[in-house]
């Protein structure tokens, strides 16, 4: 590794042994991928993945006051992922009991991300990069951000360039305001070590789409032909939309921090083919294919057969378009199936500044009457509580499904649960 | 009958272990979640996922797999696991290190007095060959020998 004058000083404690420690991590993550220099993260925000004050993660907390104490604070404001609570989610006495004790660090943990550089408030969800919460990369911007979705967002949609790093990691490249130079960062490292050809006879859902190339490719770059078709050449609203949620599902069923859409996303448009290696590999994904990896999913429900007590839609964050057309279908919906309210407690999440928004248009009543919750929260934190686990809780969400007992569903399924039409 | 691997030494130690095989990505999150937030003294994989290693004590093991997958929260996880003293014995990677495996192996070694052993690049025969339950010995060098 080739540090400059100012690294190397850094490196040999110039501003201290906790400071010097920060870049030592930094020179051996960079080592482990032949990284032969560092480079400077972009002027604008950071997004930091931890976002919870969870009992059992003290070791990082303690790690972090470690950092404050020695002044290493980050250079950049930065956003962070969802909060983990929020009382209007529907609980229980116990379960808010359990939330409590597991959640016993997030006062302690969200003063030490005010102290760090967080950049307000409300700057807590995992889609950082929509347009109403403003952290939105530059093409060709170097970031040092964690969440794997919001990477493979940055990296693929907007063109921006991140490893998919590690919490703390993220943040300690945003202390020292550099980061090494490999993988996702290289040219070389952009380039598809896969063709996926997309072969449906239908627009594909986004989440079942992206797990079935996650699960394919891991961490490998894939190149997909044949999506366009289905949404469009113009990276707009629902374009985006789309790929946000598909970009979440080939980063949490696999491990992909980027992916190519030809003809539409910001490299393939401008490089085509010739980001695609010459050894790369064929992934064909046709109805069937798509059928057997939605199959292949397990369920850990103890009752397969048991009716739903809760849904979640946004894992990712919804956008405020989707927000829109999810409040339209649930309403159209309901009043088809004759009901006024959704028969199962449904919740809807999105980011902090979204739902702002969201609720200066009257279809925020619209939703309200339907009786969905809109909430901030982090559906997976909610999960995690135990109580929760045991519950028959459905989501047409593949991150979500991942991490937790979550039993996953299509859109339409869902739709259909949540206004009685599946009765 | 022993054989012998020449891997990259990724966090330095050496460490003899029981091996527990993992052929498909990792899921560092998923896998260690639960047994964290509930004190699993085995800390059993909690990745429905991954049929290799769902419900298997992972403490003290040693855990063989291609690469890890999943959240970026990783990193985070695996620290934190070798800060409480709830780490495997080693992490042995037949492909090349992952960005998320080597921030949290790199954060433990750092930032912790814990010591886990990472090798990577031992081929895919090293995966092959190792199964659940055979005695793995790392050495300094990168050499793992399975037995």
């Amino acid at each position: 590794m080739n540090l400059t004058k100012e690294q190397q000083s850094l490196l040999d404690g110039s501003k201290g042994e906790t400071m010097a420690k920060v870049v030592k991590t930094l020179v051996m993550y960079g080592e482990a991928f032949d990284a032969e220099r560092m480079v400077p993260v972009a002027e604008g925000f950071g997004h930091t993945v931890i976002s919870f004050g969870i009992g059992v993660m003290t070791p990082v907390y303690d790690l972090y006051e470690k950092l404050l104490s020695a002044g290493a604070v980050s250079g950049q404001k930065f956003t962070a992922d969802p909060r983990p609570l929020d009382k209007n989610v529907p609980s229980s006495l116990l379960k808010d009991i359990v939330f409590r004790v597991m959640y016993s660090q997030q006062e302690r943990y969200e003063e030490q991300l005010r102290k760090f550089g967080l950049r307000g408030e409300n700057d807590y969800t995992c889609a950082c990069y929509l347009p109403q919460v403003g952290n939105v990369p530059k093409r060709g911007d170097i970031l040092s951000w964690a969440e794997s979705s919001a990477v493979v967002y940055a990296n693929s949609v907007l063109g921006a360039r991140c490893n998919r790093n590690s919490g703390i990691i993220e943040l300690m490249g945003s202390i020292a305001g550099f980061v090494p130079e490999f993988g996702l960062l290289t040219d070389d490292g952009r380039k598809a070590d896969y063709v996926v050809e997309v072969k449906t006879s239908k627009k594909p859902e986004a989440q079942l789409l992206g797990s079935a190339v996650g699960m394919k490719v891991l961490e490998k770059v894939p190149y997909i032909k044949g999506l366009d078709q289905w949404i469009g050449a113009e990276l707009n609203e629902s374009a985006t939309a789309y790929l946000k949620d598909f970009g979440a599902a080939t980063a949490s069923n696999g491990s992909v921090g980027l992916y190519h859409i030809e003809a539409l996303t910001p490299e393939a448009k401008d490089f085509g083919d010739s980001l695609i290696r010459p050894d790369a590999q064929v992934y064909v994904i046709d109805d069937t294919e798509l059928e057997r990896v939605k199959n292949s999913y397990p369920c850990i429900w103890k009752d397969m057969d048991a009716k739903p007590k809760l849904c979640f839609m946004g894992c990712p964050h919804m956008t405020l378009g989707q927000l829109a057309e999810w409040t339209d279908k649930v309403a159209a919906a309901l009043q088809q199936n004759g009901h006024r309210k959704v028969v199962i407690p449904t919740v809807f999440t999105s980011a902090p500044a979204v739902i702002e928004e969201f609720k200066k248009t009257e279809r925020y009543q619209k939703l309200m009457d339907c009786g969905v919750v809109l909430s901030y929260i982090c559906p997976l934190m909610y999960m995690n509580n135990p109580l929760a686990k045991k519950m028959p809780v459905i989501t047409s969400s593949n991150k979500l499904r991942t991490y937790t007992s979550a039993r996953f569903y299509s859109d339409d399924e869902i739709l259909k649960f949540i206004t009685g039409g599946a009765n | 009958m022993a054989i012998t691997f020449q891997g990259r030494v990724v966090a330095p130690g050496e460490v003899k272990a029981e091996a527990l095989v993992s052929h498909g990505g990792f899921n560092t999150l998923a896998s260690f979640q639960m047994a964290l937030m509930f004190g699993d003294k085995q800390v059993k994989c909690g990745d429905q996922n991954n049929p290799d290693l769902y419900k298997k004590p992972m403490l003290g093991k040693a855990l063989c797999l291609p690469e890890t997958i999943g959240s970026t929260t990783g990193g985070m996880v695996l620290y934190t696991a070798c800060a409480l003293g709830k780490q495997p014995a080693c992490m042995l990677f037949s492909k090349p290190i992952d960005s998320l495996a080597a921030s949290g192996a790199i954060l433990a070694a750092n930032w912790t007095d814990s010591n886990m052993p990472v090798i990577d690049k031992l081929g895919e025969e090293f995966l092959s060959y190792v199964k659940d339950g055979m005695t793995v010995t790392v050495g300094a060098d990168g050499i793992v020998t399975v037995e």
